[in-house]
């Protein structure tokens, strides 16, 4: 080592490899900024690539997520299984057998309360009710279920469980509406062997133009009904309906309210007087439905099944012209682009998204509130239960200490009053959020119904030399404080579920 | 040897001058590609040159506001140093957001910006907001918030 001589050189080309290293580490970081700020313009930029010609005779889903991966990857994602306080799927394992191989199903309802299995007494839905799963389950649970071992169901099942879009096509050699006459004439399992998916892209969507449009005559049906009882004749929802409409008449071609109508078991939607339950009811009574004869009291019953689109349309969200997608399926930013997350779930698993758009309240907050709407609907349904139970065992009762049919023919009508109220805000799928008021509204007369029915048997023991027996006396009509008449007879389960 | 140092420094410095310069160039580059610019005018299509903004930015195209008011006017403080050293501020945390990709959807107004748009509203409105400060004295030690009711005048969401 040399003293002087060097020691400039050295110096700079310290100084130099110091600023270079300096240099280079800006350079990479200005180039990973500037390739970051070109990918954000790329993304930008319209991302449609059409790579698969999507034809009215496509209805493979994965065909249309070529086209649309953003959508396809959201909608695949409905086989989540995801809990809330009162809905949502939990994934329970189940052991696979021959007749069901699922490993896995939903939390059965009917543990959850089995107030439910008397109220269903002698229907299929007594032995097999499970917390509906995600749409990508649709068409194997319904397969699956017991209630097709213990009852042969009619094709007209499959109408809401699958893509029926090209069947109902393919059937009426493209008349829908023969098609869909003819799946519904059909056993269940042959009409099975017509549909490959569950709900997909072309039954709610254009395959030309991707405009939301209607596919499912029941619904075409049922929504001109109700559009000609307010004054509008000839609707043609898909040529009538706006586009916001649109965003819940898709979904209201199945989370609604049916019955199956004559020998022919058409699929049919009773809105002739309007979508409020006791409309419906009214509508069930003029023309002498039941769905089943009660096992335990013999009243002829009705199951109510998903009414959403009906308990929607009375609620503030409807009227303020929010629809089901604009909670259910939210705009979400993917890259730059907006797209509607096909991941269709309940808002309480997506409150940012769902709720915050609109009510610019902190997350946990919104949550509290809507959760505080469905405790107090939960409540009051209990009540509406017990209420129901009570009236089932009077009417029971009363049947077996030989009242006649005559005498017991309005009881059984209060019966199938309030239990339809009761089953129509129970089986609605958002525990009175929907709806709240009248989600209230209709448990408050469902428990009238109930109460009513237990007054009048009362009435017809007093009548018959005042020898009724206990279990048949009144209930106080502030019902749940008061102490029960047979506390034997009925179990509370209503305490236990108060969680 | 003196000879050969001096080559050395000479090639040296030339070759650190063309990095320093190819730096600058780059930069120069990212920052017009970037449109960084627009960042320094007062035109608020500036504030949508990424997409993030692009809803708020519509929404104020149609708002009552949009006649008399950019985007600066409401989100900016109304002196010199205030405004730059906000849009100093706020520049770097949203690119440094938006770059990241780490973010909350939807978007919403941070303490400090919700009240530099307070003091906003006051300023142009001063005569009326001062009016209902003063009303009610004797009982309000808390100022209203105008953004609490009128949240939607610049835009909606």
């Amino acid at each position: 080592m040399s003293e002087t001589a060097p020691q400039p050189p050295r110096r700079a080309v310290r100084v130099v490899l110091i600023s270079a290293a300096v240099a280079a580490v800006a350079a990479a970081f200005i180039t990973a900024l500037l390739v970051n700020i070109f990918e954000k313009k790329t993304e930008a930029q319209n991302p449609f690539f059409r790579v698969v010609e999507l034809t009215d005779e496509i209805d493979d889903p994965a065909v249309w997520g070529k086209d649309f991966p953003l959508q396809y990857d959201q909608y695949k994602k409905t086989v989540d299984q995801v809990r809330t306080r009162y809905g949502g799927s939990e994934a329970v394992p189940h052991t696979p057998t021959q007749a069901d191989p699922r490993s896995v199903v939903a939390q059965s309802k009917l543990e959850e309360d089995p107030r439910l299995v008397t109220m269903w007494a002698g229907y299929a839905f007594s032995k097999d009710f499970r917390e509906d799963r995600g749409h990508a389950y649709m068409l194997s649970d319904q397969e699956l279920t017991q209630r097709q071992v213990v009852v042969k169901q009619p094709g007209a099942c499959i109408h809401c469980h699958a893509s029926t879009y090209l069947a109902m096509k393919r059937l009426g050699h493209g008349d829908l509406t023969k098609g869909f006459d003819a799946l519904n004439h059909m056993p269940y399992f042959d009409a099975r062997k017509e549909v490959q998916h569950p709900v997909a892209c072309i039954d709610c969507h254009d395959a030309k133009t991707m405009a939301l449009r209607v596919t499912k005559p029941a619904f075409m049906e049922g929504i001109a009904k109700v559009k000609a009882s307010a004054g509008i004749p000839n609707y043609d929802v898909n040529k009538m309906a706006t586009r916001q409409e649109m965003r819940a008449f898709v979904c209201g071609q199945c989370h609604v309210e049916y019955y199956f109508k004559g020998a022919e078991k058409r699929l049919t939607f009773p809105w002739d007087k309007g979508l409020q339950a006791e409309k419906i009811l009214a509508y069930y009574d003029e023309i002498g439905f039941k769905d089943w004869v009660h096992k335990e009291t013999e009243a002829p019953v009705l199951k109510a099944q998903h009414p959403e689109f009906e308990m929607w349309s009375q609620g503030v969200h409807a009227r303020s012209g929010v629809t089901c997608a604009d909670c259910h399926m939210p705009y979400i930013r993917v890259g730059a682009q907006k797209i509607s997350d096909h991941h269709v779930r309940s808002p309480l698993l997506n409150v940012a998204n769902a709720c915050q758009t609109c009510h610019r309240y902190p997350e946990a907050e919104i949550k509290e509130r809507a959760e505080q709407i469905q405790n107090r609907h939960y409540e009051l349904r209990n009540h509406a239960m017990d209420a129901l139970m009570d009236l089932i065992r009077d009417v029971k009762d009363a049947k077996q200490k030989g009242l006649s049919d005559d005498q017991l023919q309005k009881p059984r009508d209060f019966q199938r009053k309030a239990q339809f109220l009761l089953d129509f805000a129970e089986a609605e799928n958002s525990t009175g959020f929907h709806a709240p008021q009248e989600g209230s509204r209709i448990l408050g007369l469902s428990l009238d119904y109930a109460r009513q029915g237990q007054q009048m048997l009362a009435t017809l023991w007093r009548e018959k030399a005042g020898a009724g027996p206990p279990s048949a006396a009144p209930r106080a009509p502030s019902g749940v404080e008061a102490p029960r008449p047979n506390p034997g007879a009925v179990a509370n389960p209503s305490d236990a579920m108060k969680r | 040897m003196a000879r050969g140092s001096q080559g050395i420094v000479t090639l040296l410095g030339i070759a650190s001058g063309a990095a320093f310069g190819l730096l600058i160039g780059v930069g120069m580059f990212t920052f017009r590609y970037a449109r960084g610019g627009s960042y320094l005018t007062n035109d608020p299509k500036a504030c949508a040159n990424c997409h993030v903004m692009r809803e708020q930015f519509e929404g104020w195209t149609r708002s009552s506001h949009h006649a008399v008011a950019v985007c600066n006017d409401c989100h900016t403080p109304h002196d010199f140093f205030g405004k730059w050293f906000t849009k100093g501020l706020n520049g770097w945390n949203h690119s440094f957001a938006f770059t990241t990709g780490n973010f909350p959807e939807p978007i919403r107004i941070g303490p400090r910006n919700r009240a530099i748009t307070e003091a906003a509203c006051r300023n142009c409105h001063a005569a009326l907001t001062s009016a209902i400060d003063h009303a009610g004295e004797s009982g309000a030690a808390q100022k209203l918030a105008c953004l609490k009711c009128h949240w939607n005048v610049g835009h909606a969401h």
